[in-house]
């Protein structure tokens, strides 16, 4: 098991910034997600943790020692790709045993081992099988028992579930957690998804344009966003952003949204005239009569356990998740209520988030 | 716009029956989805409609008139596949407008011009208008598709999976688009899908299909809130509804011959409680809300908790359910 460190990580291509000075530590057995879209640089670092692409500058530390320069085979970690290849002419026994094959290990010990990692990952039955004429699902598992197989330092996965469909990736993103915490073996996964990352993640970097724009736990960045990047990337919907142009105080405790007053966290910083964005999560939306605050409906989205409703407002449309049980019109008029704890303040110029209690608070949960 | 009643209808690809007896009709200003995996028969159900394949057997009513015998050109339908095929040496505009120059529907100029304007703006495509369509992105060239189709008043609208090629913000944004359009233009639209979310949020009726049959039709409420067996249950709502033996947690009345009972994960009143028989095993952080994975005996559930709620993995839990649902060994809901 491995405890990495992340030093001032950088590269370039030509006079492209893949990425940025990244630094950050993953702990032992901790599951690290690097989230963002394609060309954010997660891939590339990555690719660098794992020995197939030399950095410009930085250091990567594997279990304390400086691994930076070292070939990827002389890392001790394993790399599960997008498209998982198996080789299609042996069957699921001997592609998991491969790896232990090539190492020079004795029969019996394979045998062991790879009935073992069958058995973990639920896949022991079909070890006599071809992989040819496996499901999706089973291919996948197959992937994974070859990389679990060697007992690796750590786990490098960019994407192993960006093929499958919606229905079954929900399915092998439980297995893969439920995984996790069999084995607690180190684990850095890339993807796009923010759903797979806040599902899976112990911690998640979210990554635009080569920088890490936010590091930690799934719901310090869901709750604190540090950016409007990191607000708008996480969440489904994402957050809603009210704008509005106004100067702050330290201490002030609300703002004037379309003449409203709307309570918030007390600001913890001054800042002169500029436009700023209120940050609001769809769930911490209310309707009541009573509320000077007003919109139109303009669409609705059931959702079964909740549902999504679309308010047309003169700060644009925001989304409002509620409960299920009332249906809505579309035209109707709705005053709008917020959970003033929960909101946030934004610098629309910078993007960064303005410091308040919301940021200062300990952590829930 | 017009309803249209499929009867009976039949199809089989060699071995394989695509389509067995599916009754359906659909009414003047609807829209109806129909919601199942690969293979369901969905894609056959609106090529029949389409008149792109012949039935083995039943009737294609559109307004009251029986298709069977007519081509498809004939048949008043409009078409949005699931991958857009734009003419790329086109503009736009010139895409949009292309279905109504058309000698046959003798339209001015001035009426077409109307049109293109009203939907292009629609589908918030109308400040793209003279680009050429090839200098589009992927969600454009569908937002293009999708008003080329609409920029014609047909009988019925017939759409497979138009959304499933686009990323998941601009799907989420499209979805509410599509369903604003069509109620504001009225119109009557069979759209198909694998994605639960697009039936829930979009249909005013959904069709359960599996294995070339239609299991139910209803509202998303009804489907979601009383689905007639465990498939349908299982086939909404996400996390997925917990399927548990009858006698495994308490807050149960099963009536006799029940077999599995369904909870869905709002439906499972937590209580912390050192001496309780479930456990929670690891709390998936979703944000908005948690999903807490449990387990109780040799049985995994997930249910839905409150993110402030205080609670942690290795917490031991008691369990009620809260308005199940009984199934019996075939799968069919009783009570």
């Amino acid at each position: 098991m491995a405890d990495i460190r992340i030093e001032n990580l950088r590269k370039q291509f030509g006079s492209f910034v893949a990425v940025q000075d990244s630094t950050f530590r993953i702990h032992d057995g901790e599951f690290l997600a690097l989230l963002g879209p394609s060309g954010c640089g997660k891939t590339t670092t990555l690719r660098m943790i794992a020995g197939l692409e030399l950095p410009t500058s930085g250091k990567i530390h594997l279990d304390g020692e400086d691994v930076t320069f070292n070939r990827a085979s002389a890392r001790d970690i394993a790399f599960v790709f997008q498209l998982f290849a198996l080789y299609p002419h042996m069957n699921v026994r001997k592609n998991i045993g491969f790896p232990l094959l090539s190492q020079g290990m004795p029969k019996t010990e394979i045998r062991q081992r790879v009935e073992e990692t069958a058995r973990l990952l639920q896949i022991d039955h079909i070890l006599d099988r071809s992989v040819s004429g496996l499901a999706g699902g089973d291919r996948q598992r197959v992937a994974l028992g070859r990389a679990i197989v060697r007992r690796p330092k750590c786990f490098l996965m960019d994407e192993p579930l960006g093929t499958l469909d919606a229905e079954f990736r929900e399915v092998m993103v439980h297995e893969l957690r439920e995984l996790h915490n069999r084995i607690h073996a180190t684990t850095v996964y890339v993807t796009h998804d923010q759903h797979e990352a806040m599902a899976m993640a112990d911690k998640i970097a979210v990554m635009n344009h080569g920088v890490i724009e936010q590091f930690g736990t799934p719901q310090e960045i869901y709750s604190k966003p540090a950016t409007m990047y990191v607000a708008d990337f996480i969440g489904s919907p994402p957050m809603n952003f009210m704008r509005f142009t106004s100067g702050l105080q330290t201490g002030a405790r609300s703002i004037s949204l379309q003449g409203v007053d709307v309570s918030i966290p007390e600001v913890h910083q001054d800042l002169a005239e500029a436009e700023l964005a209120l940050g609001v999560r769809p769930e911490h939306i209310r309707f009541s009569d009573a509320s000077p605050l007003r919109g139109l409906v303009y669409g609705s989205e059931y959702l079964g356990t909740n549902q999504v409703v679309a308010i047309e407002t003169s700060s644009g449309v925001i989304k409002a998740r509620v409960p299920a049980n009332r249906n809505f019109r579309i035209g109707e008029t709705v005053g709008l209520e917020f959970n003033p704890a929960k909101l946030a303040l934004f610098d629309c110029q910078s993007g960064r988030a303005i410091a308040s209690a919301l940021y200062s608070e300990a952590p829930h949960g | 716009m017009a309803d249209v009643a499929l009867k009976g209808l039949n199809k089989r690809f060699g071995d394989t029956q695509a389509l067995a007896d599916l009754d359906l009709s659909i009414r003047d200003g609807e829209f109806v989805v129909l919601l199942g995996p690969t293979g369901a028969g969905k894609t056959t159900t609106l090529r029949l409609i389409a008149g792109l394949e012949r039935p083995d057997g039943g009737r294609i009513e559109i307004g009251g008139r029986n298709v069977a015998g007519e081509a498809p050109a004939d048949r008043d339908v409009a078409f949005v596949f699931q991958q857009y095929s734009l003419y790329p040496h086109m503009t736009v505009y010139d895409n949009l407008a292309f279905p109504l120059r058309a000698p046959v529907r003798k339209l001015g100029a001035e009426e077409i011009d109307r049109r293109v304007r009203e939907i292009a703006r629609m589908v918030r495509i109308d400040h793209k208008l003279e680009n050429r369509s090839t200098r589009l992105s992927g969600g454009e060239m569908q937002r293009v598709a999708i008003g080329r189709a609409l920029v014609r008043r047909p009988a019925i609208y017939l759409m497979d999976e138009p959304l499933s090629s686009l990323d998941a913000k601009l799907r989420a944004e499209l979805r509410l688009e599509l369903k604003r359009i069509q109620k504001e233009l009225g119109s009557t639209l069979l759209y198909v899908t694998h994605d639960q979310v697009e039936a829930m949020t979009m249909a005013d009726r959904i069709g359960i299909v599996a294995g070339g049959r239609l299991l139910q039709v209803g509202t998303p409420r009804e489907i979601y809130g009383n689905p007639a067996s465990l498939h349908v249950a299982a086939r909404l709502g996400q996390p997925h509804i917990n399927l548990l033996p009858a006698d495994l947690l308490p807050g149960a009345n099963p009536p006799p011959g029940t077999k599995t009972i369904g909870a869905r994960t709002e439906h499972l009143d937590i209580i912390v409680d050192a001496n309780a028989n479930a456990k929670v095993d690891w709390i998936e952080h979703l944000g908005d809300q948690n999903h807490l994975h449990i387990q109780v005996h040799d049985h995994k559930l997930v249910t839905l908790a409150d993110p402030y709620l205080a609670i942690r993995p290795g917490d031991r839990i008691s369990l009620t359910l809260r308005d199940p649902l009984y199934f019996d060994a075939s799968g069919q809901r009783l009570g």
